[in-house]
């Protein structure tokens, strides 16, 4: 008797469930929606960013757009997008994130990095030192990191796009230091014993230094430190910008699939193209990222000062190659990281 | 001189209860309002009435409204028929609505992941009819089902054990079809205990983070609840936003609070009075 009540109950509330997702349609009331799902950072930059695009879009074609925004650590929002997120575009902090949806979603091509200028990446950072104000442990660049008594913040580098270019960045120094892969090894190892905590993305390290004063330096993206030095106390922190650093190239891509299905890739391409306009290179350049249209170069050029950058692909042989030797499950990070708990 | 020991040892009790108490309840719940209302009541406002926050509340109270009553559904058929009847298979059942107690709420979240994720085992099903459950608000409202079903199911057993079957059958030999015994006899018998079931599922089912935060996408203004809201908000150094969300929920927990209170004098009133 019971069961019998009990089962058309239960249909009842599942119907109700679907009908719950009728609430999510894309298009309302002539106006399109789309999702752009981003890694941590990028917050305030695509606030700005969608503003202008959302005024430039109802110029030229009288449509109202409105851009979703979701944002996390890059590796984690790479596996919610493959688990069936439904993002028009993706924004993320490195081309191997977008990678690994080519590969496991069919949702978007695998040559994605060909289509838009630039490996796709409208903008570049590097990574810096943020240290407390006065820089009382006097860092000045890669080996005083690895001294004792020393606290270093990163995020992991196994879910966060910012701490895999943290990585690299070291182990470059490292390299170049000592003169072989295996002099690399033992500097970055010493490094990651200095770091009390990985939170899983970049705004969490940030917190975890600026917020909960955890650390003598964090490994950073320089628009994050220039936010953080902006935002939380003018005068309590200091960029220290060390001899040698990475350039990352964080890039874009349109879901094909997922644009398709909503009826949205026109605009959804446009807004990426857009990130290249004069006027979004501005909005970029403000918001401390490295814009790469010349007037904003030359307009932002004495707030980034000049570092010796490597390159993903001259130094490491690509992401796909960086990932599988450094970051795969058993890779160098996992062997480094459990001699140190050792 | 006894007399004067222990009362110094009542005194020393009595203050460190409320030390204790006031350490790990009062001040946490100070700081949230005073951070909240530090740059003023019009910041304070701005903060809640602001179209993400509002989309925040609203899907945090239609999560609620869907799995309570879900949940008070199944607590009181699963606990009627573990009290009221025998079958093989009874104390399993029991062990499995303990499940979502024991299990890590991200394991919970994820086993929705796993089913329903464009990968997972019905994934393609719904991906092919363009129903979408996980990164939408089906997702976030079974996620939450599945944290939140014990406390009714929980409330109700021991309640029911301790009860007996005897009005019931009484009823039953008196010509009462089931429906009747269960509106007119076990109702009124359980009424107080499911009431505070109701109010703890309520409770978490507002307050639930990491379930929700696996299965939710995060997407502003529409995929997240409350307590995600808070998350994002602190990340973003908007520290009056975040403690004004943050103190909306702070107060949704004291109205269950005092509503619990209530409940449970009535509660204990009703259960001695009667004397079942």
């Amino acid at each position: 008797m019971i069961c019998r009540s009990i089962i058309p109950l239960l249909a009842v509330t599942g119907t109700f469930l679907l009908g719950a997702c009728g609430d999510s349609a894309k298009d309302k009331a002539g106006g399109v929606e789309i999702l752009n799902v981003s890694y941590d950072p990028t917050r305030e930059l695509y606030r700005d960013v969608n503003a202008a695009f959302a005024k430039t879009w109802k110029a030229e074609t009288g449509q109202d757009v409105t851009i979703n925004m979701s944002h996390g650590g890059s590796g984690k929002q790479a596996r919610a997008v493959i688990d069936g997120l439904g993002a028009d575009v993706v924004t993320l902090a490195l081309a191997y994130d977008i990678d690994e949806i080519a590969e496991r979603s069919p949702a978007l091509s695998k040559t994605w990095q060909q289509r838009l200028p630039s490996n796709s990446a409208p903008y570049t950072s590097t990574i810096v030192f943020l240290v407390r104000a006065g820089n009382p442990k006097g860092i000045k660049d890669w080996p005083d990191l690895v001294k004792p008594g020393i606290s270093v913040i990163t995020p992991n580098p196994k879910t966060s796009g910012g701490a895999r270019w943290n990585f690299l960045a070291a182990w470059a120094y490292g390299r170049e230091a000592g003169g072989s892969d295996a002099a690399a090894e033992a500097y970055v190892t010493k490094l990651f014993a200095n770091v009390p905590v990985l939170d899983s993305g970049a705004r969490g390290s940030t917190t975890t230094f600026v917020e909960r004063g955890i650390g003598d330096v964090f490994l950073s993206w320089e628009n994050e430190a220039f936010l953080a030095q902006k935002e939380l106390g003018p005068g309590k922190f200091e960029i220290v910008v060390p001899s040698i650093s990475i350039l990352a190239e964080p890039p874009v891509a349109v879901v094909d699939g997922n644009a398709k299905k909503h009826g949205t890739t026109a605009v959804a391409d446009a807004y990426l193209q857009f990130l290249y306009t004069p006027e979004a290179q501005d909005l970029i350049g403000k918001h401390f990222y490295r814009p790469r249209d010349a007037q904003a170069v030359a307009k932002y050029a004495d707030i980034f000062p000049k570092v010796n950058l490597v390159t993903i692909d001259d130094a490491f042989g690509g992401w796909k190659a960086a990932q599988d030797k450094y970051f795969s499950d058993g890779g160098v990070f996992d062997t480094i990281f459990a001699k140190i708990k050792r | 001189m006894a007399a004067t020991e222990s009362r110094t040892a009542r005194w020393l009790l009595i203050a460190a209860a409320l030390g204790f108490l006031g350490i790990f309840l009062f001040l946490p719940l100070v700081a949230v309002f005073a951070e909240a209302l530090e740059k003023g009541v019009g910041a304070y406002m701005a903060a809640i009435v602001e179209p993400d926050a509002l989309a925040a509340i609203r899907l945090t109270l239609l999560v609620a409204a869907i799995s309570v009553p879900v949940n008070i559904l199944f607590g009181v058929s699963a606990a009627w028929a573990i009290t009221k009847f025998d079958f093989p298979g009874k104390s399993l059942l029991i062990t499995f609505i303990d499940l979502p107690f024991s299990v890590s709420p991200v394991v919970s979240g994820l086993i929705f992941v796993l089913l329903f994720g464009a990968h997972g085992w019905f994934g393609a099903w719904f991906a092919e009819r363009d129903i979408q459950i996980i990164f939408a608000v089906p997702g976030i409202v079974l996620a939450t089902v599945f944290v939140t079903f014990p406390f009714v199911a929980r409330e109700l057993i021991p309640l029911m054990t301790e009860q007996g079957r005897d009005d019931e059958e009484a009823a039953l030999s008196l010509g009462a079809s089931g429906w009747q015994t269960f509106w007119h006899v076990t109702l009124p018998n359980i009424r107080w205990g499911l009431l505070y079931g109701v109010l703890l599922c309520n409770a978490r089912a507002m307050g639930e983070f990491g379930a929700v935060s696996v299965v939710s996408g995060h997407i502003r203004g529409l995929t997240n609840t409350m307590p995600l809201h808070v998350e994002i908000l602190y990340n973003e150094y908007n520290f009056v936003a975040a403690f004004a969300v943050a103190s909306l929920l702070a107060l949704l927990a004291l109205v269950t609070l005092v509503l619990k209170s209530i409940v449970e004098w009535r509660f204990n009133y009703h259960h001695r009075g009667t004397g079942h």
